[in-house]
């Protein structure tokens, strides 16, 4: 479903890509971590071309990324993203916020958009938050309805950018919860996340970056049983101590 | 010498004055709606990564805020009947050159706007299918113009008060009116005191509820 080949990419004089390969296949879990810094987001965003890349190739669903020729909005609007800090639209109610690109991009009507929206909303407990607006909500509510308007979309995958790690302590079970839903569905889900609760309940592969590169892609057994590379072993010593 | 106020009366106002309150008015309203509009397209040129938009954006943004109105006022008065090859009165002139001049000052409040917004919501925006037009009109600007919201009143506060400058070409505006009515009846230090009193009253009585606004904003967010 989502394929990286040989991706470099550079801020400046900055590599912060290295020749990074990595796949995750149609109804596959994929949790990639690593120290801050090393890349994961930038990464994550270069699968549906928010970042542009020097080297290499991304295709998705077979659709090249890196093509000039592809209609990027249309390809966007099939792979959802979750973002550590929700970004939902403050100036658009909850409501709006899950109808907004159902109706512009892919031209749903009024009525079919709503009543996509309230069965979403529904499915993550809020549906009686419609018609409020986004500052209104918690963290956990607000990343909840961020999942649900990427859903909105009928997403052929899903991309998801630290989604718990802006959350108070208290709230990041409940947009695991959804998440672990989502993962049970056989959705096809990329999840930079260092919940290592997540990757084992759920994952089907585990990718470890540092310094811009993978370092390690293993089976979730593997990559808990016994990570090959010291740096994996370092980095989950560290996040497992707490 | 006291001020002899008594000449001024309705029939005064209905004759001399409203006429020109509302050609100011209407110059103030239309140089704001079309100076807001240019002035978004020029911010989002200069914000643009594309150098051959950004460029010329700022080039311009930047010769209008060097030179004084009344200069772009004139010179746009006897440049605009050469470009289009016939004459055009003063009013007309007065909207075009008020429009172009404010597009310059409105475009870099939208731009302060725009950067007010955080990046991410445009990022959001892409990664729902919305093209960059549609991620801005409906994700974007909308916030960049609350946020902006009291600023964008101040300047078209600003804005109001020189459209007096109009003199310079000889438009028939509030100014004139009263400079009109005092050498009619012979009484030029009354009309023009009348005049600063009648300028006041309406920019400070704007400005009070731009700050009546701003309070009302910093509460709800
Ligand atoms: N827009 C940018 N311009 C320059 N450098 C950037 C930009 N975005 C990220 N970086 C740098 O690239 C590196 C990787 O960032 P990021 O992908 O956000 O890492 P991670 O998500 O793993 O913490 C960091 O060193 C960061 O400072
Ligand atoms: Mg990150």
């Amino acid at each position: 479903m989502i394929e990286i080949r040989n991706v470099s990419k550079w801020f400046g004089a900055f590599q912060v890509l290295k020749d990074c390969s990595a796949r995750v296949d149609k109804g596959e879990v994929v949790v990639v971590c690593g120290p801050s810094g090393s890349g994961k987001s930038t990464l994550i965003k270069c699968v549906n071309a928010l970042e542009p890349i020097q080297e290499g190739e991304i295709t998705v669903a077979g659709i090249p990324v890196t093509d000039p020729k592809t209609d990027l909005p249309k390809l966007r609007a099939k792979v959802g993203m979750v973002f550590q800090h929700f970004e939902l639209f403050p100036h658009l109610s909850i409501m709006q916020n899950l109808t907004l690109a159902q109706v512009r991009v892919l031209r749903r009507t009024r009525e079919e958009a709503n009543e996509k929206a309230l069965k979403l909303l529904d499915r993550v407990g809020l549906r009686d938050q419609a018609q409020k607006f986004p500052g209104q909500l918690s963290g956990g509510q607000q990343q909840r309805v961020a999942i649900a308007r990427a859903l909105a979309m009928d997403p052929l995958a899903m991309l998801f950018d630290e989604p718990t790690s802006a959350l108070d302590p208290e709230m990041i079970n409940e947009v695991l919860d959804v998440m672990v839903e989502l993962a049970h569905e056989g959705m096809t889900m990329m999840c930079v996340t260092h919940e290592m609760g997540f990757a084992r309940k759920v994952a089907h592969r585990v990718v470890f970056m540092d310094g811009g590169e993978i370092v390690e892609d293993a089976s979730k057994e593997d990559f808990f049983g016994k990570p090959r590379s010291e740096r994996a072993q370092l980095f989950l010593s560290k996040i497992l101590q707490h | 010498m006291g001020l002899d106020l008594s000449f001024f009366t309705w029939d005064l106002a209905r004759n001399f004055l409203i006429g020109g309150l509302i050609f100011s008015v209407v110059l103030t309203l239309v140089a704001m709606t079309g100076g807001i509009f240019f002035g978004t397209l020029l911010a989002l040129a200069r914000l643009s990564d594309r150098p051959w938009l950004a460029f010329p954006a700022a080039g311009y943004v930047n010769a209008m805020r060097s030179v004084p109105l009344v200069m772009v006022i004139l010179w746009f008065f006897l440049l605009i009947p050469f470009l289009i090859g016939r004459p055009i009165g003063a009013e007309w002139s007065a909207v075009i050159t008020f429009t172009a001049f404010e597009s310059a000052y409105y475009s870099e409040i939208m731009r302060a706007g725009v950067q007010s917004v955080a990046r991410g919501q445009a990022a959001a925006g892409f990664a729902l299918g919305l093209t960059y037009a549609q991620s801005m009109r409906l994700v974007v600007l909308p916030q960049a113009f609350r946020n902006m919201l009291p600023v964008l009143l101040t300047q078209t506060i600003i804005l109001f008060q020189d459209t007096s400058l109009v003199y310079a070409i000889g438009a028939y505006d509030l100014l004139k009116g009263f400079e009109t009515a005092g050498k009619n009846f012979n009484r030029p230090v009354e009309a023009y005191t009348l005049a600063a009193v009648v300028y006041f009253v309406i920019c400070y009585s704007l400005s009070g509820s731009v700050r009546r606004l701003q309070r009302r904003m910093a509460v709800v967010r």
